[in-house]
């Protein structure tokens, strides 16, 4: 089953003709994923040649649904364009919107979710600033490598890439069921929340990894969350505990604002909830082995 | 981005708000100028991005330009909280009546725009909050629908502001979320916004955020900011788009990935509790697809740095290469002996992930004395540790 992406799932990709679309839909190509075209409304009618695999260009995200069966969009294009590209996703009624591009303002950020909630939360948002959704073996709908993990029982959810391809080299051994990087930004779509009660329903997923950072307090309330509903067992790793107060450290939304957001009170908050939380990635890493194999 | 106090007064004034005239000094012959065309009683205040600029004696009221010059006088280069002063705003003054409360912000946690309204105002609204929440409004506002006169009306109702006051500040709530929204802020704060005796209400403080992930639409922000507060390490690399943090350490970091490196920050912490309690001395993301001349810029930086004893490069190869990564690096030695800046400190490498092995074997084969290969991410920040140690 996995979680919002499998191999059924057909994606297609806004900004595919732009130079990251165009890297990203290759390797989500060769990742297996099923890609059914592209939309650019200036290319309308075009095809795309991915290594002989020729995508068709639509002029709208409607379009491509009417045209393709489409239920799913990664979204790669500029800053500038990103809310009109979700606003149109959203209108669209596709039910999972992937939003990579970085450097998105938050005002466009907060519009959108502010119109997907107006109009029923009928598109699932990941992101933005994130590096997508994998379903390793099957799917993969983003920018995280496809050969760093195979299929396995562990579910992720991560605000962070790089910790997120680290801890799936770490753990690539037990294999994941699918990961999720919901982004770094201050507004996001899909939340540690989300991603988390996915898994709790999600027979494929035994154990649940979540990766968070300084900043808001999203993993806060993730904790109250596993405390009343998550079963399976979590392990949390945090980063940020020598960030130092009002600098943001790289992704816009890290950054402890007075003494709000502090990765010792995500922490001491996930560990209330019964969370094992590493001090490394690797000692979290290791933490996970122990729940999966009982070693 | 925080702006200073008279950086948010110019913006306010622009989206016409009222507020007192006035001008910003850097010296004291400015401030004469300043407050010779003002005239009459004017107020000095430091500029600097703390509170408690008042109980610090940083706000002060003169009769007279002679007297507002000995202000800026003593203000100009006092320290406040660990900040210097650089600059002094002269206001004209207004008598107050009462003081009120009124500002717009991003509410992250429930990812929406949030307005606090206040008849108690003049000092911290968290204050006020805890002390008489009854006083404080939380109104949610729907980032697609905005603030328009009618729900300017209601704030203005349930926050109980008096009759004669009502437009005006209905009015004041309109344009500051209009310029909330047209300056792509994060928060607009007024604090106080004052009555004075005769019921005018004006802006008398300006606390405004910007947010940095909007400026390639607002190029005139540019004017905000704050090259001479800036670390200078800092400036530089934003010179040359890295994406760095100075902090107070020794082993100097780069990586590629904000959570990578703020991982690394801290695996590095942990480890150099071991060795007399070294730290890392910066956050550098070179972020992915790094190439040479980006690992040359970014280990000049940190090696220019004189508390970096030792250097952490820590890479995980996603869509990064390693072996690019690792050709990187030693071609940065080589660009940096031209640049006349030879590498003299010792650098610990971690590649793992896409074309780990390569990388690895492009660093022995280079077999540079300065460089060590460590395969874990905890074993090499425990030998940088070990390494700064050393060095201090």
């Amino acid at each position: 089953m996995a979680v919002w992406l499998t191999e059924n799932s057909k994606v297609i990709v806004q900004g595919m003709t732009g130079s990251e679309g165009t890297k990203h839909t290759r390797r989500m190509l060769a990742a297996g994923t099923n890609i059914v075209g592209g939309v650019n409304p200036r290319k309308a009618g075009q095809q795309v040649d991915f290594d002989g695999t020729k995508l068709p260009v639509f002029a709208s995200v409607g379009d491509a649904i009417k045209e393709t069966g489409a239920d799913t969009t990664v979204v790669f294009v500029p800053p500038g364009h990103t809310k009109g590209a979700v606003l149109e996703a959203i209108d669209a009624e596709i039910g999972l919107a992937v939003v990579i591009t970085e450097g998105i303002p938050v005002h466009d950020s907060t519009q959108f979710w502010a119109h997907a909630c107006a109009t029923g939360n009928k598109t699932r948002i990941i992101g933005p600033n994130c590096p997508g959704i994998i379903t390793p073996g099957r799917s993969n709908a983003g920018i995280i490598p496809a050969d760093i993990a195979g299929q396995g029982k562990i579910g992720l959810v991560s605000k962070s890439g790089t910790l997120t391809y680290q801890m799936m080299y770490e753990l690539s051994d037990i294999g994941f069921s699918t990961c999720i990087g919901i982004g770094g930004d201050p507004v996001i779509g899909t939340t540690h929340i989300d991603a988390l009660a996915a898994f709790q329903d999600d027979p494929e997923t035994e154990a649940i990894v979540m990766i968070g950072e300084i900043g808001g307090d999203a993993e806060e309330r993730a904790a109250d969350f596993i405390k009343a509903n998550v079963t399976k067992p979590v392990v949390g790793y945090i980063a940020g505990f020598t960030a130092p107060p009002g600098k943001t450290m790289g992704h816009a939304g890290a950054i402890i604002s007075g003494s709000s957001g502090t990765a010792e009170a995500k922490k001491v908050a996930l560990e209330a909830a019964g969370v094992k939380v590493g001090k490394t990635p690797t000692e979290t890493a290791n933490l996970m082995r122990q729940v999966v194999t009982g070693a | 981005m925080d702006l200073y106090e008279y950086q948010g007064r110019a913006l306010f004034a622009r989206h016409g708000l009222p507020v007192l005239d006035g001008g910003v000094a850097t010296t004291t012959q400015e401030a004469r100028e300043i407050a010779d065309r003002l005239g009459g009683r004017v107020v000095v205040k430091a500029q600097v991005k703390v509170g408690g600029r008042g109980k610090a004696g940083g706000v002060k009221l003169a009769e007279g330009a002679d007297e507002a010059v000995t202000h800026a006088t003593n203000i100009l280069g006092m320290d406040i909280k660990g900040h210097t002063v650089h600059k002094v705003m002269l206001t004209t003054t207004a008598d107050i009546a009462e003081e009120y409360y009124f500002s717009y912000l991003l509410d992250r946690a429930n990812r929406t725009f949030l307005c606090i309204a206040s008849v108690a105002g003049g000092m911290e609204i968290e204050q006020v909050a805890h002390e008489a929440p009854e006083k404080v409004v939380k109104k949610p506002i729907d980032a697609v629908k905005g603030v328009d006169e009618a729900l300017a009306r209601e704030i203005v109702t349930e926050a109980k502001f008096p009759a004669d006051v009502a437009d005006q500040v209905v009015d004041i709530a309109v344009k500051l979320w209009q310029a909330f929204v047209a300056e792509d802020a994060t928060l607009v704060e007024v604090n106080p916004l004052a009555k004075t005796p005769e019921g005018r209400v004006l802006c008398l403080d300006a606390k405004v955020t910007l947010d940095a992930n909007a400026e390639f639409r607002h190029p005139e922000h540019a004017e905000f900011a704050d090259v001479a507060a800036v670390d200078p390490l800092e400036q530089r690399a934003k010179e040359k788009d890295l994406n760095y943090v100075k902090l107070d350490g020794e082993v100097g970091i780069i990586g590629n990935g904000a959570g990578l490196v703020m991982s690394t920050l801290d695996v590095v912490a942990y480890a150099g509790a071991e060795f007399g309690g070294v730290k890392p001395a910066n956050f550098l993301d070179i972020g992915g697809g790094a190439s040479a001349a980006v690992m040359a810029n970014g280990l000049e930086i940190v090696l220019s740095d004189p508390a970096v004893k030792s250097v952490f490069v820590n890479v995980f190869g996603g869509i990064t290469a390693c072996d690019e990564v690792a050709r990187g690096i030693t071609s940065a030695f080589d660009l940096l002996a031209q640049r006349g800046e030879a590498v003299t400190k010792p650098l610990v490498v971690r590649l793992d992930g896409n074309n780990a092995e390569e990388g690895r074997r492009i660093l022995d084969t280079a077999a540079n004395p300065l460089v060590t290969r460590v395969d874990t991410m905890d074993g090499a920040a425990r030998r940088a540790a070990e390494l700064a140690a050393q060095g201090a």
